[in-house]
C-alpha cells in the first residue's frame, strides 16, 4: 500500500506541509481565505529539535493501536487506510492516547481528526507531499 | 549611523500573508521575523540579498522583492553604486568582494550574432524525423594513419573524452559549493553522458563512483591532489586561471574547512585554503609542459590533460603555447565567468569577452596548422542553447556551463556566495542550508536543462541543414553580426547581416 | 559588376552524369554529351563541363595543364613561370568551335609538362605535390590565369553555357576516352567566369557535384590547415581538396573516404561488428571536421575509375547502372536510358554508400 513517508534528511522544518494539509481539508478553494487569521489544525505536524526536523502523520499501521482502542468503531481500516467516521466518534480520545506517534488530534468540532491521505478531499497525491519543497515527504510503496 | 540604504525592499501583501512563517524559517539572512503580539510578519530589508528563497516558497504569493527607489542626487559620473562602494570601504578598509560573473554592461557579442537557416537551395532537416547528431570527442585529432601488415587501420588514438552533447559542467569545488550540489552535478553528468569538474577542492570519496564522468582539477594550491584522485578521473584539468578573476588565486576561509571539506582538500580543519595566484612551479610555458607531462606520467598517458586559462589580452599566444605543450584540450574562461568569491574590481574590470577570445584563438591555431592537436572548450558565460550554437560555429569543440547549471539547481544569482549563507543550499557548507538542495530534485533539473538545450541545438542545426555537430564547428559562414563594427567583425571572422 | 567565384559564395543545383568502361576501351565523347543534354532542365545555362579520362594516350606520362587566360599578357607571365618549373613537352590552343551559345571565351591553352628535375629535387617534394603546389601558385599568384586541369592522360573542359553546348564548343565528340563525367550547373547567381564551372580538378582527381553543403566553412577552415587554399568559395573546390587530401596524402581508399565525408550515423555504427565499429568511430573522430553535411551527389573521377557518393541522407538524386563492362552514373535514369536502353542492372545507391568503380588494370 502507498503511504506517506518522511525522509528526515531532507525535511527542512519549514512547516509548509502543515499549511497545505490544513488548506486541503478546509473545503476552501483559496488558501488565503482558508487560513488567513486562523489557527490551523493539520493532520501532519513537524517536530523539530536543533537541526533535525521530521514531519509526523498517521502511518496507517498494519496493527493499528488506535482501532484497538476505539470504543465505538469510529476508526476503521478500509483497504489498509485508517479512516474516521466522525458521526460515531464520542470524543473519548482513547485513540489519541493510544497512538504512539501522536498522529491523531481533536478537531475544532471536538471529533478526532487524522491523516486520511487526502482521499476525502482531493484526488491524486496527498497535499503535504505535493506541497513539500524538498521532496522530503513522499507518497510511495515500500 | 549607517550610510547605506538597503538596495532591495521586501514587499509583503498583508491581505495574502497567512503568517505561516515559512519565509522566516527559510531566510538565513534573518530578513523576516514574526511579531507575535500583532500576529504579523515583519521584514528587515537591510539583510535582504534578493535571493528569492522566501518569494519562491511563499504558499500564497504574498511576497515580492523590489529595487529600492531611494536614490542619490542624479550624477552620471558618481553613480549610487560607486558611492555606496566608497561608503563600504571607508567603513571597513577592506577589498570589495563579490561573486558570480561580471554584471557590468560590457557588450555581449553572443547577442549581436545571428544564426543562419536553409531556404530553397538546401533543405532544412527535421530532428524529429531524421537523425541529428550531437556526439563529440574531445582530444587530439592526429591525421597520421597507421596500418598494419594487412593494411588494416590501427585505430588507437591519444586519450579522448566522449560526450553525448558538447556541454560540460565547469569547475566548481567542493567547498565553494556544497556536497549536495556536487552530487547533483555528478549524477546528472552520468545520466547525460557528459562530464563535471571537481574544481580545486579534491574529490569526495563518495563520488569516486562517478569517476567516468569526472574531470579532476589540479590548481595552484594542489588541494586534494593524490595519485588515486588523478587516476580515477576521466580527464585532468590544470587550472591556470579563471575568467572571473584572472591573475588572482583563491581563498576559502578556514571557517569553511570543516569535516569532509578538510579531509577532501587534505588540509587541517580550520586552516585557510589559499591557492596562490600563479602555480609556483610554473613561471613560464616550458614549466607548464613539465606539469602536463608529470600528470601524464602519473596516469600512464591514459588521461587527457586540459589546461584552463582566463581570457586575457594575449590569450591567442598563450593558447598557441599550450597547444604545443602536450595538452589535449584548452579551456578558455571569459570575463563573465562565475566565481564563489572574487575582488569586485577584478571581476568587473579584468579579462576579455569569451566570444572574441574564442574567435581569435581558433583562428590563430588554424593559421598555425595546430587546431586539430587540441580541443577548445569555452565558458564564461554560456547562457543558452543559442550561445552554444554560436560558440561552436565560432570554433569551439565544447562549452563549459557553470552559472547556468547553478541557476538550474535553484541559484537566483544574488551574488552573495562569499557570505556562505546560500539560502538555496548551493554555495554553503552550513548543514542546515546544504540539506535544502535535495540532489534528487537538483540533478533532475540539470538533466532537464541540458536535454532541453540539446533539443534546441538540434532544431537550430536542422534549420541550417546540418545533421551532425562536427559540421557546425568553426562554420562561421553560419553566423552574421548585427550592429558590430568592422574591427569586431574581423576579429569574430564573420560577415555583417545583409552581406 | 557581377561577382566572380571567390568573391562570393554561390550555391547551386545541378545535373551530373558519368560513364566508364571498366575494360578501358575508349569511346567518343558524343555519348556523355547526349546523356547530360537530357537533363537540360536541371541546369540554367550558367555552367557546364566535362572530365575525360584516357584521352591523351600519346602523352600519358605528362601532366596535361588546361589553362584559362584573361589576356595574352597574363599568358606570357604564366608561361614564364611554367618554363621555370617544368619542362614543357607540347603546348597548343585547345581546339574550339565558334558558336553563338558560348560567349566571352578566355584564351584556352593546353600544356603537356613534366616537373623540371632540378627544381623538383630542390623542392624536396614528391612529384605530385610539386605539381599541386605549382598549380596553387599560378591560381593564387597570377591573377587572370587559372589552371583548371592538371592530371595525366585526362582533361577537364568547361565553360559558361549549357553543358551540351560546352561539349560541342570543345569538340568533345572528337576525343576518345574510357571514362567521362559531365555537369550542368544551376547557380543561384550569374557568374561571368568560366573557372567556376564544374568539374573541379586537381591532378587526376576531378569532382562534379550537385548540392549545397551546409558544412562548407567547417570543411574549408579545416582543409586550409593542410596546405590547401580555397579561392573559389565553391563546394566542389573544397570537396576536391578533401578527396585529394584523404586519398593522395593520407592513403585512404574511397570506401574509407566515404566513411569520413558521408559518415554513417552513430546509430548505424552501433550495429557494426566490433572491428568495424572501432574503425568507423576512429574515422569520425579524427577527421570530424571533414564530415560533409547538406545535400550532395558527387562523382569523383581519378586515374583508376569513378566514385559515386550521396550525402548521408540522400537529399539529391543519383542512379547507377551497369551494362557489360560499362557503368553509368547520373542524376536521372533518363540520362542513362538515352544512351543505353538495355541495361543489366540499375539501382539507386543509399545515402552515404560509396559506389567505387575501378577500371581494370591498364595493360
Amino acid at each position: 500500500m502507498k503511504r506517506v513517508y518522511v525522509n528526515e534528511q531532507w525535511c527542512l522544518g519549514c512547516r509548509l506541509c502543515e499549511y497545505h494539509c490544513a488548506f486541503a481539508n478546509s473545503k476552501e478553494s483559496d488558501m488565503v481565505k482558508a487560513l488567513k487569521n486562523k489557527k490551523i489544525h493539520s493532520n501532519i505536524r513537524v517536530e523539530s529539535k536543533g537541526n533535525i526536523n521530521f514531519a509526523v502523520s498517521c502511518r496507517h499501521c498494519e496493527d493499528p493501536l488506535c482501532i484497538r482502542g476505539c470504543i465505538t468503531g469510529a476508526l476503521q481500516r478500509i483497504n489498509g487506510l485508517i479512516v474516521v467516521d466522525k458521526n460515531r466518534c464520542v470524543h473519548c480520545y482513547t485513540c489519541i492516547v493510544c497512538c504512539p506517534y501522536g498522529a491523531i488530534s481533536p478537531s475544532e468540532d471536538g471529533a478526532i481528526q487524522k491523516c486520511e491521505l487526502c482521499v476525502k478531499n482531493n484526488n491524486g497525491v496527498p497535499a503535504c507531499v505535493s506541497g513539500c519543497i524538498n521532496q522530503a515527504i513522499v507518497y510511495e510503496e515500500r | 549611523m549607517n550610510y547605506i540604504y538597503p538596495e532591495y525592499e521586501v514587499v509583503r501583501n498583508y491581505s495574502r500573508c497567512i503568517t505561516c512563517r515559512a519565509c522566516e524559517n527559510q531566510c538565513a539572512n534573518k530578513v523576516h521575523s514574526y511579531l507575535e503580539c500583532e500576529n504579523r510578519m515583519e521584514s528587515t530589508d537591510d539583510n535582504c540579498v534578493n535571493c528569492h528563497r522566501c518569494v519562491s516558497i511563499c504558499p500564497t504569493r504574498a511576497l515580492k522583492i523590489v529595487k529600492s527607489t531611494h536614490t542619490f542626487r542624479e550624477n552620471a559620473n558618481w553613480t549610487g553604486k560607486t558611492i555606496n562602494e566608497i561608503y563600504k570601504q571607508a567603513q571597513s578598509g577592506g577589498v570589495l568582494l563579490s561573486s558570480m560573473g561580471n554584471p557590468e554592461s560590457y557588450p555581449i557579442y553572443f547577442d549581436k550574432i545571428l544564426i543562419n537557416a536553409s531556404q530553397v537551395t538546401n533543405p532544412s532537416i527535421d530532428p524529429l524525423r531524421e537523425p541529428m547528431e550531437t556526439r563529440v570527442f574531445l582530444g587530439r585529432k592526429s591525421h597520421e594513419i597507421v596500418r598494419d601488415a594487412n593494411r588494416k587501420v590501427i585505430t588507437k588514438t591519444t586519450p579522448q573524452l566522449d560526450l553525448s552533447v558538447p556541454i560540460m559542467f565547469s569547475a566548481m569545488s567542493y567547498g565553494s559549493i556544497s556536497y549536495n550540489a556536487h552530487e547533483s552535478l555528478a549524477k546528472a553528468s552520468e545520466q547525460l553522458g557528459i562530464y563535471y569538474n571537481t574544481g580545486e577542492g579534491g574529490l569526495h570519496e563518495d563520488f569516486y563512483k562517478y569517476s567516468k564522468n569526472t574531470i579532476v582539477q589540479v590548481a595552484s594550491g594542489r588541494f586534494g591532489v593524490h595519485k588515486d584522485y588523478l587516476n580515477t578521473a576521466a580527464a585532468i584539468e590544470i587550472k591556470m586561471g579563471q575568467g572571473a578573476k584572472p591573475g588572482i588565486g583563491g581563498h576559502l576561509p578556514g571557517a569553511k574547512i570543516v569535516g569532509a571539506v578538510s579531509r577532501t582538500r587534505m588540509i587541517p580543519e580550520g586552516s585557510d585554503a589559499i591557492s596562490p595566484a600563479p602555480h609556483h612551479d610554473i613561471y613560464s610555458i616550458e614549466d607548464l609542459r613539465q606539469l602536463v607531462f608529470s600528470l601524464k606520467e602519473a596516469t600512464d598517458y591514459k588521461k587527457p590533460v586540459i589546461v584552463k586559462i582566463a581570457a586575457v589580452h594575449n590569450v591567442t599566444s598563450i593558447a598557441s603555447g599550450i597547444a604545443r605543450s602536450g595538452a589535449d584540450m584548452i579551456a578558455i574562461d571569459g570575463f563573465r565567468g562565475g566565481t564563489g568569491a572574487a575582488p569586485t574590481k577584478i571581476r568587473d574590470n579584468v579579462g576579455i569577452p569569451i566570444e572574441l577570445a574564442l574567435a581569435s584563438v581558433d583562428k590563430r591555431l588554424r593559421d598555425e596548422g595546430i587546431r586539430d592537436s587540441v580541443s577548445l572548450i569555452v565558458g564564461g558565460s554560456i547562457r543558452s542553447s543559442s550561445d552554444i550554437v554560436k560558440a561552436i560555429a565560432l570554433g569551439a569543440d565544447c562549452v563549459y556551463i557553470g552559472s547556468a547549471a547553478l541557476i538550474a539547481m535553484g541559484c537566483h544569482l544574488c551574488r552573495s556566495c562569499q557570505s556562505g549563507k546560500c539560502n538555496w543550499g548551493i554555495a554553503t557548507q552550513a548543514p542546515e542550508l546544504v540539506k535544502r538542495l535535495n540532489p534528487a530534485i537538483a540533478y533532475q533539473r540539470l538533466v532537464n536543462l541540458v536535454s532541453a538545450w540539446e533539443h534546441e541545438i538540434k532544431e537550430m542545426m536542422g534549420g541550417m541543414g546540418i545533421n551532425s555537430i562536427e559540421s557546425l564547428k568553426g562554420n562561421r559562414l553560419m553566423l552574421r553580426g548585427v550592429g558590430l563594427n568592422e574591427k569586431e567583425l574581423s576579429i569574430l571572422g564573420i560577415y555583417h547581416a545583409g552581406e | 559588376m557581377t561577382l566572380r567565384e571567390g568573391d562570393i559564395r554561390i550555391p547551386s543545383g545541378c545535373a551530373v552524369s558519368g560513364i566508364i568502361d571498366k575494360s578501358r576501351k575508349r569511346f567518343s565523347g558524343e555519348e556523355i554529351i547526349k546523356s547530360i543534354a537530357v537533363m537540360r532542365e536541371r541546369g540554367n545555362g550558367l555552367g557546364g563541363g566535362f572530365a575525360a579520362y584516357g584521352i591523351y594516350p600519346e602523352y600519358k606520362d605528362y601532366y596535361a595543364f588546361h589553362i584559362f587566360y584573361d589576356n595574352p599578357e597574363i599568358k606570357k607571365q604564366c608561361e614564364l613561370f611554367m618554363d621555370e618549373h617544368f619542362d614543357i613537352i607540347n603546348l597548343s590552343k585547345i581546339p574550339t568551335k565558334k558558336m553563338s551559345e558560348i560567349k566571352d571565351e578566355p584564351l584556352i591553352w593546353r600544356y603537356f609538362v613534366t616537373p623540371h628535375p632540378t627544381k623538383l629535387k630542390a623542392s624536396q617534394l614528391d612529384e605530385r605535390e610539386f605539381v599541386v603546389k605549382s598549380v596553387f601558385k599560378i591560381n593564387t599568384g597570377i591573377k587572370g590565369a587559372y589552371v583548371f586541369s592538371s592530371g595525366k592522360n585526362m582533361g577537364v573542359f568547361k565553360a559558361v553555357g549549357h553543358p551540351e553546348d560546352v561539349g560541342r564548343f570543345y569538340k568533345l565528340e572528337e576525343y576518345e576516352g574510357h571514362c567521362f563525367t559531365a555537369h550542368g550547373r544551376y547557380p543561384t547567381n550569374t557568374p561571368g567566369w568560366w573557372g567556376g564551372a564544374h568539374p573541379f580538378a586537381l591532378l587526376d582527381y576531378s569532382v562534379i557535384h550537385n548540392g549545397e553543403i551546409s558544412s562548407y566553412d567547417a570543411n574549408r577552415r579545416c582543409i586550409e590547415m593542410y596546405g590547401y587554399k580555397c579561392t573559389l568559395q565553391t563546394d566542389t573546390e573544397v570537396i576536391t581538396y578533401i578527396v585529394d587530401y584523404l586519398h593522395r596524402k593520407k592513403g585512404l581508399d574511397f570506401k574509407e573516404i566515404a566513411s569520413v565525408i558521408a559518415a554513417p550515423f552513430w546509430k548505424t555504427i552501433e550495429n557494426y561488428s566490433e572491428d568495424e565499429k572501432k574503425k568507423a568511430e576512429y574515422f569520425r573522430n579524427v577527421f570530424a571536421s571533414l564530415l560533409i553535411t547538406g545535400p550532395f551527389s558527387i562523382i569523383v573521377g581519378y586515374q583508376d575509375g569513378l566514385v559515386a557518393l550521396n550525402d548521408r541522407l540522400k537529399l539529391r538524386p543519383m542512379v547507377v547502372a551497369e551494362k557489360g563492362s560499362r557503368v553509368y552514373i547520373a542524376s536521372e535514369e533518363a540520362a542513362v536510358r538515352i544512351i543505353e536502353e538495355d541495361l543489366d542492372h540499375i539501382w539507386a545507391p543509399r545515402g552515404g554508400e560509396a559506389v567505387v568503380i575501378k577500371a581494370w588494370e591498364d595493360k
